[in-house]
């Protein structure tokens, strides 16, 4: 389990950072968005992993909280995800517009010559 | 206990929050009242933080620390809102400046683009909250709040020169948050909590394992901090978004690079000051380092400039590189004199970036480039005839007093107040008690120096081509609503030079109360169940 998450993470995060470096919008908005989920699993992970435990407490009074699962971690990446996803929207946005304007999806604006 | 006035705390973020969202439902035509509501919102908000800076200034030392518990959950499971000395001064100076750029958009700029005043006022909310928020996550919702808006402003008024600047804005951006995400997750990962006084009372505590995981919770919390701070090497982004935005958005940006500076200036006196246990100091050379290569770096981008708005941006490197090297010396003196620095270089960059759209109406475009390269090639145009007895006209006398005002600003030249504020830091270093004075203040004092000169030097160069070497002698047009709030500005800069004695009182008990943490836990976290201290429910 630790091991996948693991893998997941790094496979996601080493995609992710070679695509950000990439020269074409496209690539960078997939960069981009393969390091958000990246991130998204790492913020998951923080709250250690636990197969089959209930992030909700039903007894306050009489409970061991090493039974369940944290449910922090679980509400920071539910508005991780929503920002990261209206971000990449807008930045969507952004670059629709830069392709307009200079009939190119290089970054810079121009093809390198 | 709980009075009306406890409430004044959330007024920063909810009051634009809701003129903002109000301003979203009135057709876009009816921009006169939309322009009557961002302003009345911003006096709001500029009286509203006076209000709270008289109030904390008033409390007494030790306990500075005001909180607002938002839906009433006690400090480290609720998230709270905390307001002291430094947090109440970044908001009287974010509303200062949002009126100044407010008024002066006012002039053109609020009709070259749709939602104008909506995106500006919710970029008012953002900064607020990230001052104001006492929990880490909070703080990471309020920066992404300041940074869409700041997307939305950069791209204001349209242009490929703006939208390729913002590509890049954004993209850096989006990366820094990413970056911030897995700190805070880190760091929620090792403590257990998202507080930022919880955070700080538990670091002593921890096991040395621990340690050195949140080290690096820290160290990537921070790069994502420079990052908007604009340290180098991650600063190559700022001088042409900052130039590439319109001047109103470009003023209020001012204060946005400052945002970072303000979250590493409080978490890192926060949590690795003298009593952090084995993590005490950590990072304080980094800081310092990068820092004086900021400086280093502002200084030559600054001498290069071939544009004004290039020259302002570069001069915001400048500002942030002696404000992070500043912190790094991790010396509650020259601290407090930094403090001082960042309120005049932010009003005089704020004032700078307004004045240059200005002065670039009376300019011939090349007349930059033109005196970089004649300088460059030793050339000297002697074939202009003596203009005896030209007389210069209002405007232009205006607005070239206001140039020099900004020049001995951001140079740091007397009689303004961005000299008290290098004198003081300088003065502070040079200050050992008989020990003596390190290498390393030498070279920041050096640096400061020759940063002031370099300004200096390109102000000078720059005005006397745009004010005295004009080709034509057409007066541009300038109103009055445009011109006010950069005189503006530069009056309170002089204020504050008038007022330096009470203004660096001030500042120093910022810095009394930052570095007593204890101050500031304890103020947080009052609220906490009693019997259990904050350090022993960690898990």
């Amino acid at each position: 389990m630790e091991l996948i998450l693991a893998l997941a993470i790094g496979v996601l995060t080493g995609s992710g950072v070679w695509l950000l470096l990439r020269p074409r919008t496209f690539q960078v908005i997939i960069g981009l968005s393969l390091l958000s989920y990246a991130v998204n699993l790492f913020i998951f992970g923080m709250g250690r992993l636990r197969v089959g435990a209930a992030p909700v407490l039903e007894n306050p009074d009489a409970v061991d909280p090493s039974l369940y699962a944290d449910p922090l971690p679980q509400a920071l990446v539910l508005t991780a995800i929503v920002i990261s996803f209206a971000m990449t929207a807008l930045f969507l946005v952004v670059m629709l517009a830069s392709r307009g304007l200079s009939g190119t999806d290089h970054v810079d604006g121009r093809e390198e010559s | 206990m709980p009075s009306l006035l406890d409430h004044l705390i959330i007024i920063p973020i909810v009051l634009p929050l809701m003129a903002g969202a109000a301003m979203l439902l009135m057709a876009e035509r009816s921009r006169r009242l939309k322009a009557g509501i961002g302003i009345a919102s911003v006096v709001c908000l500029l009286v509203v933080s006076i209000l709270l800076l008289l109030q904390v200034d008033t409390m007494p030392a030790g306990s500075s620390v005001r909180t607002y518990r938002l839906g009433d959950w006690p400090a480290p499971f609720g998230i709270v809102l905390v307001l002291d000395r430094l947090s109440a001064l970044m908001l009287v100076l974010a509303s200062v400046l949002g009126l100044a750029s407010l008024l002066y958009s006012l002039a053109r700029w609020h009709r070259a683009g749709p939602r104008f005043h909506t995106i500006f006022q919710l970029q008012l909310m953002g900064l607020n909250g990230a001052f104001l928020t006492g929990d880490l996550f909070n703080l990471f919702v309020f920066f992404e709040i300041l940074l869409a808006a700041s997307y939305a402003l950069v791209l204001h008024g349209d242009g490929s020169a703006r939208v390729k600047a913002g590509l890049a804005y954004i993209a850096i951006n989006l990366t820094a948050s990413l970056l911030f995400l897995i700190g805070v997750s880190l760091a929620y990962g090792v403590t257990g909590t998202l507080n930022m006084a919880d955070l700080a009372s538990r670091i002593p505590t921890l096991s040395p394992d621990d340690a050195g995981l949140l080290a690096a919770a820290a160290a990537i919390l921070g790069t994502a901090f420079l990052m908007k701070a604009g340290m180098w090497p991650l600063n190559f982004w700022l001088p042409t978004t900052y130039a590439a935005a319109s001047a109103p958005a470009a003023a209020l940006f001012a204060i946005m690079s400052k945002v970072g500076i303000y979250v590493v200036l409080r978490l890192w006196l926060l949590m690795f000051d003298t009593d952090a246990g084995p993590l005490a100091g950590f990072g304080a050379n980094g800081l310092l380092i990068g820092g004086m290569l900021t400086i280093a770096f502002g200084t030559v981008g600054v001498l290069a400039s071939q544009s004004l708005p290039r020259l302002a941006g570069c001069s915001v490197l400048v500002s942030s590189g002696t404000l992070i090297a500043a912190i790094g010396t991790g010396n509650g003196a020259v601290i407090g004199s930094a403090l001082f620095y960042l309120v005049s270089s932010t009003l005089g960059i704020a004032a700078f970036f307004l004045l240059v759209e200005l002065v670039q109406r009376l300019r011939d475009p090349g007349a930059d480039v033109l005196s970089v390269t004649m300088e460059a090639y030793g050339e000297t145009d002697d074939d202009l005839e003596a203009e005896v007895g030209v007389a210069i006209p209002a405007t232009v006398a205006i607005l070239g007093g206001s140039f020099v005002a900004c020049a001995l600003l951001l140079a740091g030249l007397p009689p303004l107040s961005g000299f008290l504020a290098k004198f003081g830091m300088m003065a502070a270093m040079l200050k050992t008690d008989g020990n003596g004075v390190s290498a390393s203040s030498w070279t920041l004092i050096a640096l400061l120096t020759i940063s002031g000169l370099a300004t200096l030097i390109a102000m000078t160069r720059s005005g006397i081509t745009s004010f005295w070497a004009r080709m034509d002698d057409s007066v541009p047009r300038v109103r009055v609503i445009e011109m006010a709030p950069v005189l503006g500005l530069l009056l309170l800069c002089l204020g504050l030079t008038v007022a330096g004695g009470p203004a660096m009182r001030y500042m120093e008990a910022t810095t009394q109360s930052l570095r007593a943490s204890q101050e500031y836990v304890g103020g947080v976290l009052s609220g906490h169940p009693s019997g259990t201290g904050p350090g022993e429910n960690a898990r």
